[in-house]
């Protein structure tokens, strides 16, 4: 059997891809809890968003933590515009086209960024890619550490906009009871689209915080739109506390699942929870029952 | 009455017009071309069963497809079982698979975007293991070992594949007609309107919607099967990959979701328009243009169901009844 001395590390590291995770799943789980839409275009926009700090990073020179002034805005702008202009007006009131449509425009935007950009994998360098935590029993890479404080950081902040604010109040409502909603002067499509500009806002924010450990292609989206889903619904669907508890915990499955399993084996352990969690409890860990 | 015969006019105007391609068609790309768009369109008509008439969309239908093609490849290649034979097995496999993911699903009630990303996990789960086990050729996938007569499913002419195609697309047809004038098509359509109140009328939703979901399996597996013999090669990503998933779900959503003729029409438009902007950006951006053609695919998507949410089948039958009355009011 493996020694802890293999097992410890083998989970530290995977609680660091699993703050990755969730901070993919923060923006989902904003966006699925008040439009009750899958966004299968949530992995695309992430992809775009990391082409984004990609290039301001080699064309201009600013350093990716910086970049989230520029690209943070600018996701919420582009998911404010696509709620708008695109996703709210071809639903017809049924969320089986909303469904359709974000997966039109993942299919358009990976293959656009194929186009441009085409399949090569690009990375960043900085002085600190390399740089290193000692933790005694395991030795984490600082990007990592930083995309773990960051996840902890935005889930709070989304935590306080949510509760604190009226716009929050407005979300609330809206994903609770969309005709009521209306019925006291809500203004619904415009809740509808700042939900959606806020979910971007964090794939953005996300992307700032991934790049400097990770890389980008035009298919980076897709390997981990799932992964996403996966852990929404293991968090409970709109739960912020649940995105992140769940992209931990897949981040260790995955892990540890490849340690006994081997690479591409080991991902199975990922699906098996999430087609489990659908079956027996898809309102998820921290998630309300429907 | 006269709806009826229409529709089996419009069956047997089809059969003979396609079937007559071959002999006005001598250019391979061509033949091709119309052997592909009818695989596309009987893919279609399977996930039409289950996503159209039925309401119970799936993401995840290469986790059938994707069953059907090993079963063949498998049964022939290493058992040494005639394709045939492997084919009619695809297709059991495939409906099986389709009845375990049902059974699964439907038992725990998941309905509407949970059982699309259920399905879609389902068929990550497959392309996994066929990456991961022996059997399967992991990640290489298989060749099947090249014999070109007719009693092994391999033909010399593209001919032969077209009309083994077109005699599956015709079947989905006259499935999909008896399906709208069938007890149980009226069933799996009343739980697809509203499953509650078709079940305090007494409608077995449970069981109508396994057995749509085992008949598109069924549908999809022999279409697995049919393009393993057809290209003669098999991989994960090819068989459990979402874009057979994607394909399977496009052409009856843009021909007309929940019509006997949608997915006929959706590969038509699909495959026919997206030949004619391949060509045309191939002239235009040249010919390493990666990638455009399916960023086509997703305009005509959002822009389907943006602007013809009955899809292209529906929009045409509106428009030419709307000039029918104009004419008799005039």
């Amino acid at each position: 059997m493996f020694e802890l001395s293999i097992l410890v590390p083998a989970a530290i590291n995977g609680l660091t891809t699993g703050a990755i995770y969730a901070l993919v799943a923060l923006g989902l789980t904003l966006i699925y809890g008040v439009l009750h839409i899958i966004n299968f275009a949530h992995g695309s926009l992430l992809m775009v968003a990391l082409y984004g700090v990609f290039f301001l990073h080699a064309l201009v020179g600013i350093d990716p933590y910086l970049a989230l002034l520029i690209v943070v805005p600018s996701g919420f702008a582009v998911g404010y515009a696509l709620q708008r202009g695109v996703i709210g007006k071809a639903s017809h009131g049924k969320d089986e086209n909303i469904l359709l449509v974000t997966l039109g425009l993942a299919i358009i935007l990976d293959n656009l960024a194929l186009f441009f950009w085409k399949a090569d994998t690009r990375s960043i360098d900085t002085v600190y890619a390399l740089a290193t935590l000692d933790l005694g029993v395991a030795i984490v890479p600082v990007t990592k550490a930083v995309a773990l404080g960051g996840a902890l950081a935005i889930a709070g902040l989304l935590w306080l906009l949510m509760t604190r604010t009226d716009l929050g109040k407005a979300i609330r409502a809206v994903a609770k009871e969309r005709q009521g909603a209306s019925l006291v002067g809500i203004d619904v499509s415009h809740v509808f689209a700042m939900s959606f500009g806020i979910g971007t806002a964090v794939v953005g924010a996300a992307a700032c915080l991934l790049l400097p450990g990770f890389y980008v292609s035009p298919q980076v989206g897709s390997t981990f739109v799932l992964v996403a889903f996966t852990v929404v619904v293991l968090g409970g669907m709109g739960s912020f506390a649940g995105a992140l508890i769940g992209g931990l915990i897949i981040g260790v499955t995955e892990s540890i699942g490849g340690l006994f399993l081997g690479e591409s084996l080991g991902q199975i352990g990922i699906f098996v929870i999430f087609i489990a969690m659908l079956l027996l409890r898809p309102s998820g860990l921290l998630g309300h029952r429907a | 009455m006269k709806g009826r015969y229409g529709v089996w006019l419009g069956i047997v105007v089809f059969a003979l017009v396609v079937a007559c391609a071959p002999l006005l068609i001598t250019s391979d790309r061509w033949l091709n071309f119309v052997v592909m768009s009818l695989f596309v369109a009987f893919l279609g008509q399977s996930w039409n069963v289950l996503g159209g008439y039925g309401g119970q969309f799936s993401f995840g239908h290469a986790a059938f497809f994707g069953t059907g093609a090993y079963m063949t490849a498998v049964l022939q290649i290493k058992l040494g079982v005639n394709a045939w034979a492997g084919f009619a097995a695809a297709g059991a496999g495939g409906a099986a698979v389709g009845g375990i993911v049902g059974f699964l699903s439907f038992r725990y009630g998941l309905r509407g975007s949970y059982f699309a990303l259920v399905t879609l996990a389902f068929a990550e789960v497959l392309r996994i293991v066929a990456n991961s086990v022996g059997f399967t050729g992991g990640g290489v996938g298989l060749l099947v070992p090249l014999k070109q007569t007719a009693e092994n499913f391999q033909f010399t002419g593209k001919a032969g594949y077209l009309y083994v195609i077109l005699a599956l697309v015709v079947a989905g047809l006259v499935l999909a007609q008896w399906l709208e004038r069938s007890r149980f098509g009226a069933r799996l359509m009343a739980v697809r309107e509203n499953e509650d109140a078709a079940r305090a009328l007494g409608v077995p939703a449970f069981a109508t919607k396994m057995r749509a979901i085992a008949l598109s399996g069924a549908l999809a597996g022999l279409g697995g099967a049919f393009y393993v013999q057809y290209f003669l090669y098999i991989d994960p990503r090819i068989a459990y990959g979402p874009g057979i998933s994607v394909e399977a779900l496009l052409a009856p959503i843009v021909g007309g979701i929940g019509t006997i003729f949608g997915p006929v029409w959706g590969a038509v438009v699909l495959h026919g328009v997206g030949e004619a902007a391949k060509g045309l950006i191939g002239q235009i951006a040249g010919k390493d243009a990666i990638g455009l053609d399916q960023v086509f695919y997703g305009v005509l998507l959002i822009a389907i169901v943006l602007f013809m949410p009955q899809g292209f089948g529906g929009w045409l039958r509106r428009r030419t009844r709307r000039r029918g009355e104009g004419r008799d009011h005039a």
